[in-house]
């Protein structure tokens, strides 16, 4: 099972600059407050998208539900 | 890519054009079987904004097609306008900001968060369609 280590450490080898603090009780259901430059001009559901693209296939599976805001420092 | 016909995608997609408002979410507005969609239905009941609702529940194939659709992996989705609005995260936040009062062309300064379900939402069933 991912800790919230894990999940922190995969957002930020897949965005660039990113910093996530992840907070998890169980290593299923994840909270994660992800800051990026990358962010800046893209939708709100295209940082979503960018950040769960890092759990692909994972999100509903191994990781029940990473709840997520998204922020442009 | 094939084009096989593909009914479970193609009721999902007819849903989406035929909804102005309408959400993907695990049970139905009257019970939600999940906390983030209690939440996502609560923020559009608390707006007083009509919407349709799909329970993905009874058929993981709906699941996973509206996921190869919306390109989003988790449940519940909110669809205004034929396009994806977000999850239960994006929802909240967008309630909060005012932003999704907007979207939706309702009073963001709403009266107090109604206990029976707004008026115009109707659970459909999906696989019911397909018969």
């Amino acid at each position: 099972m991912p800790t919230a280590d894990d999940v922190k450490a995969r957002i930020e080898a897949t965005i660039p600059g990113a910093t996530a603090d992840v907070e998890s009780p169980d290593n299923v259901h994840f909270n994660a407050r992800v800051v990026a430059d990358a962010f800046a001009g893209m939708s709100r559901i295209e940082q979503h998208r960018l950040v769960y693209s890092a759990f692909e296939g994972e999100l509903g599976g191994e990781i029940h539900a990473l709840q997520l805001k998204t922020e442009i420092p | 890519m094939t084009e096989q016909s593909n009914p479970i995608r193609d009721a999902i997609a007819q849903a989406i054009g035929e909804n102005p408002v309408i959400l993907f979410m695990k049970g139905t507005p009257e019970q939600p079987m999940c906390g983030f969609s209690a939440r996502t239905v609560a923020a559009l009941q608390s707006l007083g904004a009509p919407f349709a609702a799909v329970d993905i529940l009874p058929d993981p194939r709906i699941r996973q097609e509206l996921s190869a659709l919306s390109q989003w992996p988790t449940i519940p989705q909110l669809f205004v306008n034929g396009e994806l609005f977000g999850g239960c995260d994006i929802v909240t936040e967008m309630y909060e900001s005012g932003e999704l009062a907007q979207t939706l062309g309702v009073e963001p300064s709403a009266p107090e968060p109604v206990e029976q379900p707004a008026v115009g939402a109707r659970p459909m069933g999906i696989e019911n369609r397909l018969s």
